[in-house]
């Protein structure tokens, strides 16, 4: 007990001088000269709230844990055996699900507000990136920080290929998947052969390297200030806004026989956000099991394994960070294109770690996993606007909480495997 | 001796007194991966909670009354220290300590979440807005022909004084005591020093604690250097330390040491030679540099793995 209550007060120090210093004695500069408020009564006595209940908690720490059933108890792990007769109908049953998914996916924008597609193409631009980062860190086990670069890549390809060269959306999307995987590919060459916390530094890098370029370059990029007024994307040379734009256009509504709304650019931009999804899904499922992906999951098991058995190290992960690097390229490019703005303050490294947090979130090496992970990390956030000052906050405590109670993320990848069934 | 040779020379000891601060921070990083093996991402955050303490408890103590300058410089000191210790401490048994053990990334992910909680959270306690606070100690000696004089402030004077002396201590207090001792067995292999009865937790704690105490060290100088504060400084002078540490070679000490140096000296010569804007990316091509020709790091040992 006396070590209880001595581990209790130091705690308790501990949250006292995490919590006061700063929370307590505000610094207010008035007229050039630095002074001390306090802060007001509520605060301080949060203050003290907060350091009676962590002492309270950690005096009592057993009896509380044990009253809350979270003492781990010793047991054996009990999984039910896998039913091989299932298989089959399980596949079946997920082609249909998938085909519903799709189609009310599809169906869905034309009954919802012009704000909710938004919305919802921004998701689907995240679900996008997180599918790509999920190749190199999830799949291939290379920590990537600067994974916002090669999106700004793709963003800026399309901005200055539009500007410059008056290339159209269609042609500039592979041109800047490519450029974001040659990025991918250049960075990767030399840096592959590192260890992996050397890799996460040199790529972390890598991004803001990027961003001060745009940043400084202000003669091409526009500098801080960003391209504005970059075009839409068209439907076949349909444009969706209201007056033609560029010669040799047609307007959609007019094709159409139909009278012009705003929301139909929404819904396009969202369709084509789904397609693009729906590519990237589909290309990423296939290379899984091609051995190609096969090598990317051995290589991030065990390194010594696969390069004993014959596999070129080098060119596996290389084939990973440039892959990823060309979905984050297209997923930059149609950002671009929906934004009609981009500036190098879309590209921090704030950015990078939601990405990343969306890959773990979801669950690391899980499809499904990063499309949930995106959803909630895009959506979440919109639905505590009221509460904004608070959404970063939040969002880092989130991101340590979820780490510490379910670090296997949302959706855990799962592999197709036997079990035994363990009767006793 | 020419004009030339003396614009030289200031952008050396400038270059030297930036660096010796990136060494200060780059030793939390280079520790603490030593012994665990991970990224501490919030130690930049550490240091920038330092700074801030620093400029709250000089406004304090001038408020309070007291006007000698050494001893609020002092005070400040020790209140910094004690300050980020507790966040090093309180860190490391929140978002690290439950994670041991676990693949490597979800410690980092964690660390990175942890560093955007602390950013967020001195957002919210102090306001986003830059600090800015007068500067103490002013002066210093000019030398060199008319035209360009090279000088060094006293500031500049204290910051390499009271980096070599921390290091001195640092260095001693790994080699010497019996804690430092444990630390190094702790970092060759954790699993057996726990078989041979060090608590390797509290060596861990400990670790974290010098590292912020070295932050804190740096949060106080760099302050009273620039005089300014805002809860976005942790993040990229985390980076550059942290860049510093991996040039030097992670894990080692003197490495940390050598790689902040060599940092700051470069970025100095870039903004003085080149460019400003440029420091940056100059410091970042160098580290992709090094580690091409020397993976390892300068100082680095190469791993060796065994099957």
């Amino acid at each position: 007990m006396k070590k209880n209550i001595n581990h209790s007060l130091f705690t308790a120090l501990i949250t006292f001088i995490v919590s006061f210093p700063l929370l307590g004695l505000s610094l207010v500069s008035v007229n050039g000269s630095l002074t001390i408020q306090g802060a007001d009564n509520s605060t301080m006595i949060m203050i003290g709230v907060a350091i009676s209940i962590v002492f309270i908690f950690q005096l009592y720490r057993e009896k509380i844990l044990h009253m809350l059933g979270m003492l781990p108890t010793p047991s054996l792990p009990f999984k039910q055996a896998y039913k091989n007769s299932s298989l089959e109908k399980r596949t079946t049953l997920k082609k249909v699900f998938m085909v519903g998914l799709i189609l009310c996916v599809i169906i869905w924008p034309f009954m919802s507000s012009r704000g909710a597609i938004d919305l919802a193409t921004l998701v689907l631009i995240y679900v996008m990136l997180g599918l790509g980062l999920n190749i190199v860190v999830g799949l291939a086990g290379l920590l990537d920080l600067g994974y916002v670069a090669f999106y700004a890549v793709g963003a800026y390809s399309y901005a200055l290929l539009s500007e410059y060269l008056g290339l159209s959306f269609w042609v500039a999307l592979p041109i800047g998947g490519m450029l974001a995987a040659l990025f991918g590919f250049l960075l990767g060459f030399p840096v592959l052969r590192l260890r992996g916390d050397y890799l996460a530094i040199v790529t972390l890098g890598f991004g803001e390297i990027i961003r001060i370029l745009l940043n400084n370059f202000t003669s091409v990029t526009g500098g801080p200030n960003g391209i504005s007024s970059i075009p839409k994307p068209t439907l076949f040379g349909m444009e969706f806004g209201r007056r033609v734009k560029e010669e040799g256009n047609t307007l959609f509504h007019e094709v159409m026989g139909i009278a012009y709304s705003s929301s139909y650019k929404v819904i396009f931009l969202y369709i084509l956000a789904v397609i693009l999804v729906i590519f990237t899904l589909f290309v990423i499922h296939r290379l899984m099991r091609m051995p190609v992906g096969r090598a990317w999951e051995a290589l991030r098991e065990d390194e010594i394994a696969c390069r004993s058995l014959g596999l070129n190290r080098t060119a596996i992960k290389l084939s990973a960070f440039t892959i990823g690097a060309a979905f984050a390229g297209f997923a930059g490019c149609f950002f671009a294109a929906r934004q009609g703005f981009i500036s190098p303050e879309s590209f921090t490294f704030i950015e990078s770690a939601i990405i990343l947090a969306i890959v773990v979130l979801g669950g690391m090496g899980s499809q499904v996993g990063v499309i949930l992970a995106a959803i909630a990390m895009t959506v979440l956030p919109e639905l505590a606007r009221g509460f904004d000052e608070y959404r970063m906050l939040m969002f880092g405590l989130m991101m340590v909480l979820m780490m510490i109670w379910r670090p296997q993320g949302l959706a855990p990848a799962q592999r197709p495997h036997m079990e035994i069934k363990n009767d006793a | 001796m020419s004009e030339e040779f003396f614009y030289f020379l200031q952008q050396l000891l400038n270059g030297l007194t930036v660096g010796s601060t990136y060494a200060l921070i780059a030793i939390g990083y280079t520790m603490v991966y030593g012994i665990i093996g991970m990224i501490n991402f919030a130690h930049g955050e550490v240091y920038m909670i330092g700074t801030y303490v620093t400029f709250i408890a000089i406004t304090g103590l001038t408020m309070l009354g007291i006007e000698y300058m050494p001893l609020v410089i002092l005070c400040a000191l020790i209140i910094a220290i004690v300050a980020s210790c507790s966040f090093g401490w309180a860190i490391e048994r929140t978002a690290y300590r439950p994670l041991r053990g676990t693949n490597r990334l979800i410690p980092l992910i964690s660390a990175i979440g942890m560093s955007i909680f602390l950013q967020n959270y001195l957002v919210q306690a102090q306001g986003a807005r830059d600090i800015g606070l007068p500067p103490m100690i002013t002066g210093g000696w000019s030398f060199g022909p008319d035209s360009f004089q090279a000088s060094v402030s006293y500031m500049q004077l204290i910051i390499f004084i009271a980096t070599a002396v921390s290091m001195l201590a640092l260095t001693t207090f790994i080699s010497k005591s019996k804690m430092g001792r444990a630390c190094r067995a702790v970092a060759q292999d954790l699993q057996m020093a726990n078989l041979l009865g060090i608590n390797t937790n509290r060596v861990i704690s400990t670790t974290f604690v010098i590292g912020a105490a070295l932050a804190a060290l740096a949060g106080v100088l760099l302050g009273l250097y620039y005089g300014i504060a805002n809860p976005y400084i942790g993040f990229i002078a985390g980076l550059k330390a942290f860049t510093a540490a991996v040039l030097g070679g992670i894990g080692s000490i003197p490495g940390a040491m050598l790689g902040g140096l060599i940092l700051g000296v470069t970025e100095s010569f870039t903004a003085g030679y080149f460019s400003a804007e440029y420091k940056d990316v100059v410091a970042f091509s160098l580290l992709v540099l090094i580690l091409l020709f020397r993976p390892t790091g300068l100082l680095g040992k190469p791993e060796v793995e065994k099957i």
